[in-house]
């Protein structure tokens, strides 16, 4: 198995490959305007830190967000090309689930990204004992920071340190990183058939949780006043 | 021509998803998968729903351009990709698109102007281009005087609208006059039977003193505001509005400026040949005028069929593959998208 995992839900550009054992390269850069042209480079630079042949992956994993669109659809049109072009499957993976997996502890938490437009996207996770994976419970959902039903919970990510005052103190990781999807993937896919998997893969279909701006005309403006 | 490289071309900088195949200047494929039925009750296109129905599109429409021109994606030699002028968040799903398939291909990449590539596309229909030649580009997104001697590294705009794209006017005039989105079509079909003397609105920035500082760009929002004045004028007064007649006045007003622009620009800089692209092109009145005008000047007109005249991925392809052939270096990895992208950079380094 070698298995490319990508991001591009957040700020952050992410890419990684998995052996089928671990992680053998991962790439992040930060800069949350440039999705389109950090990437393709990334991936490039974990084969090549691997060395390893784009031929020979067999899997691709995406993050589908939810995250703001023009990012997103960066990495899941990049995913679904590379998957036509090689001929191999693509998975789809909620990027918060990406996070979580790098959450320690055990007990529930949330999870919150920057949903722009001062609201957080967000989903609540149990984790029964340490090691295990991590469960999503509830979202993803996109919600005004003071709407979030923290009760007392912990929360992690990106969205936590912009409203500290409705999530805060944040808890580390803020970004999802594309190692963590890797392996969420590759344990799912190792499980599939035998024990119930963990967490489910999902199609590539992009989670954006809202709708298009976008508003019919409405009646013609006159020009005679 | 069996030899010459094959080369696949994206477009995405407005509302059609577009894959091209070509082979060194003949068209293998053109699909094309538009999004505009979903644009047309909000009477324009919403850039977050082209982006989204490009994503949804861009593989089938691979696949589809692959299956018609009966190559496989491996058989790719290179490719191209629009990389602006456009809507930014429509440009990026193509531009991803192009580089991961650079990357699973391991072919060089070609980041092009969309404007450029407007004018290349007629080389698969009419031959070599010849240079230098005036190429008059009209669309919802673009009105441009062009004057070209070598489309594959030396474009330059000669004059340009300074306010609506031509094709945005025909959109406008059509909702005013109840007819759909996009306008052009059906303003060309409503116009045949009206005359186009019956009201004489006004030809923008022919004025003398306008022809000083614009000789060869566009204007037409004042011809736009004129037919609003002049409709509801006739409402006001309890008249039917003569919808033919008011259509057929407006597309004269439009196409006169288009067609009397252009063929002054070739003669004015001794080009032989005008090339006309862009959606705009498959109006009838404009092609008639412009054939006319053409003749009388003795000026060669260049007109691609209709489909290649919109937005498409064969254009792009028939770039790239100039780019190939006169051994254009490709572009990086990092490619951006420019939704400014200037005309004169017709290849994004
Ligand atoms: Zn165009």
């Amino acid at each position: 198995m070698l298995l490319l995992a990508l991001d591009t839900s957040g700020a952050t550009v992410t890419a990684a490959l998995h052996d089928g054992t671990s992680v053998i390269a991962e790439r992040a850069v930060t800069n949350a305007r440039r999705h389109a042209e950090l990437l393709a480079p990334a991936i490039a630079a974990v084969l090549d830190d691997a060395g390893r042949d784009r031929t020979e992956i067999t899997d691709i994993v995406v993050g589908v967000g939810p995250g703001p669109f023009t990012g997103l659809r960066v990495g899941v049109v990049t995913a679904r090309v590379l998957g036509a072009a090689l001929g191999v499957p693509v998975h789809g993976v909620c990027s918060l689930d990406g996070i979580a997996e790098d959450v320690s502890g055990t007990g529930d938490f949330l999870v919150a990204t920057d949903a722009r437009r001062r609201e957080v996207y967000w989903a609540a996770y149990h984790r029964d004992a340490d090691g295990a994976p991590p469960e999503r419970r509830d979202g993803p959902h996109v919600s005004r920071p003071a709407e979030v039903p923290v009760a007392g919970r912990p929360v992690t990510g990106r969205g936590a340190t912009l409203y500290p005052d409705d999530l805060g103190p944040a808890g580390e990781p803020f970004d999802v990183r594309a190692g963590a999807l890797a392996a969420l993937a590759a344990r799912s896919l190792a499980g599939s058939g035998t024990a119930p998997t963990p967490v489910t893969l999902c199609s590539s279909e992009p989670m954006y949780l809202r709708r298009p701006d976008a508003t019919p005309p409405g009646a013609r403006k006159r020009v005679l006043t | 021509m069996t030899d010459a490289p094959l080369v696949l071309g994206i477009e995405s900088s407005c509302d059609e998803t577009g894959v091209g195949v070509v082979r060194g200047s003949t068209l293998l494929a053109d699909a094309v998968a538009s999004s505009v039925d979903e644009h047309a009750r909000f009477g324009g296109v919403i850039p977050e729903v082209a982006s989204r129905a490009h994503l949804e599109a861009m593989v089938p429409t691979i696949e589809r351009a692959c299956a018609t021109a009966g190559v496989r994606l491996t058989d790719v030699d290179a490719l191209a990709v629009t990389s602006g002028p456009g809507l930014a968040g429509a440009l990026t799903v193509g531009v991803a698109a192009a580089k991961a398939l650079a990357l699973a291909l391991g072919v060089p990449l070609y980041g092009v102007n969309h404007l450029a590539a407007h004018v290349a596309v007629d080389i698969l229909e009419h031959g070599p281009l010849p240079e230098p030649s005036v190429a008059l580009l009209a669309s919802g997104g673009h009105s441009s005087l062009l004057f070209v001697t070598d489309v594959t590294a030396d474009v330059r705009p000669l004059g340009q609208t300074i306010d609506d794209a031509a094709g945005e006017a025909f959109d406008k005039i059509a909702r005013l006059l109840g007819l759909p989105f996009p306008g052009g079509p059906h303003v060309d079909r409503v116009a045949v039977d009206g005359d186009p003397a019956a009201v004489a609105f006004p030809r923008g920035l022919t004025a003398r003193h306008d022809l000083e500082r614009h000789r060869y760009d566009f204007s037409f929002s004042g011809l736009k505001t004129a037919v609003a004045r002049w409709v509801e004028r006739a409402e006001a007064d309890g008249r039917t509005i003569p919808v033919a007649d008011v259509a057929a006045s407006f597309q004269e007003a439009v196409v006169d400026v288009l067609t009397r622009k252009a063929v002054a620009a070739c003669v004015e800089h001794g080009a032989g040949h005008l090339l006309i692209g862009g959606g705009v092109a498959a109006n009838s009145r404009l092609r008639a005028l412009a054939e006319q005008r053409c003749l009388a000047a003795g000026i060669r007109l260049r007109v691609p069929r209709p489909g290649l005249c919109t937005d498409n991925g064969a254009m792009v392809a028939a770039l790239g593959a100039q780019l190939v052939a006169r051994g254009r270096p490709p572009s990086a990895l990092d490619l951006v998208v420019d939704s400014s992208l200037p005309v004169t950079t017709v290849r994004v380094g």
